[in-house]
């Protein structure tokens, strides 16, 4: 799994979703991933941009989103993918930023819960300069059958 | 595989049947969610929403369909969702809203 990063910049409108799904699923697909984790990605990448568009940006169209995905890697040294969302709209408290209680089904709010879900760590902050920065990392799902973390084959 | 969602609905007996077919994200849950409140208003007393053709849903959806049946059961009616792909089932999985939809295998088997 090794491959250039990609960056790529989108305004906020909800007819450029596909083609960044698009794009997300063929740099994964090039790097290996698993049509499961390929999915979930693609999944993490649409609600972080939902997100950005409907809160971030209010619904405004033509706003600057900043994406990028590259590979990182972690203490043990798994190559996995870390995917920057940046925006320039409103600064969420970042207390306030949390999945949603799902025993209260109301429409919306379900995306930071599916995103904290499927990656295995999304942190917001503040950006510099103003508007939110979302960091989120993914390491492949172990193949079915290879030994879980700490465990070695006899 | 299509950016599109194609929406198609019939009138059976006390039922209605809507079949989609393609994506639903933020850009196209708005036009779902306004068609499908047009079939809540005629009141039929099921509403089977036939997702076989759907290859992607996200959180703008998943928040269309919670609403749709909320309406229905406001008005008396019920939703049945059909026809889930596997990558649909786990988003509502994901959302712990497969136990809140009922959820069967297809059109036929809805009632």
């Amino acid at each position: 799994m090794s491959g250039s990063p990609i960056e790529l910049s989108v305004p906020s409108d909800a007819k450029e979703l596909p083609n960044v799904r698009d794009a997300v699923r063929g740099w994964t697909t090039a790097q290996g991933w698993d049509e499961h984790d390929i999915a979930d990605l693609v999944l993490a990448v649409d609600e972080a941009l939902t997100n950005v568009i409907r809160h971030g940006y209010g619904g405004a169209a033509g706003k600057p989103i900043e994406l990028s995905l590259r590979e990182v890697r972690d203490g043990a040294g798994r190559a996995g993918v870390e995917i920057v969302v940046r925006d320039y709209g409103r600064q969420v408290p970042l207390d306030r930023i949390c999945g949603r209680d799902l025993d209260d089904l109301r429409p919306g709010g379900l995306g930071v819960h599916i995103i904290r879900n499927v990656m295995e760590s999304a942190e917001y902050s503040h950006a510099k300069g103003g508007g939110m920065r979302l960091v989120m990392r993914k390491f492949p799902r172990p193949a079915p059958g290879a030994p879980a973390e700490g465990e070695t084959k006899a | 595989m299509s950016h599109q969602l194609d929406i198609r609905a019939s009138r059976e007996a006390e039922r209605s049947v809507v079949r989609l077919s393609g994506e639903i994200d933020l850009r196209t849950s708005p036009t779902l969610h306004a068609r499908l409140l047009e079939l809540v208003e005629a009141r039929p007393k099921q509403l089977v929403i036939d997702l076989a053709g759907v290859s992607y849903v996200d959180s703008s959806g998943v928040g269309t369909l919670v609403d749709v049946k909320r309406q229905m059961e406001k008005r008396g009616g019920r939703v049945t969702l059909v026809g889930l792909q596997e990558r649909v089932r786990s988003v509502l999985e994901i959302t712990r809203l497969d136990t809140f939809f009922t959820i069967k295998a297809s059109v036929d088997e809805a009632d």
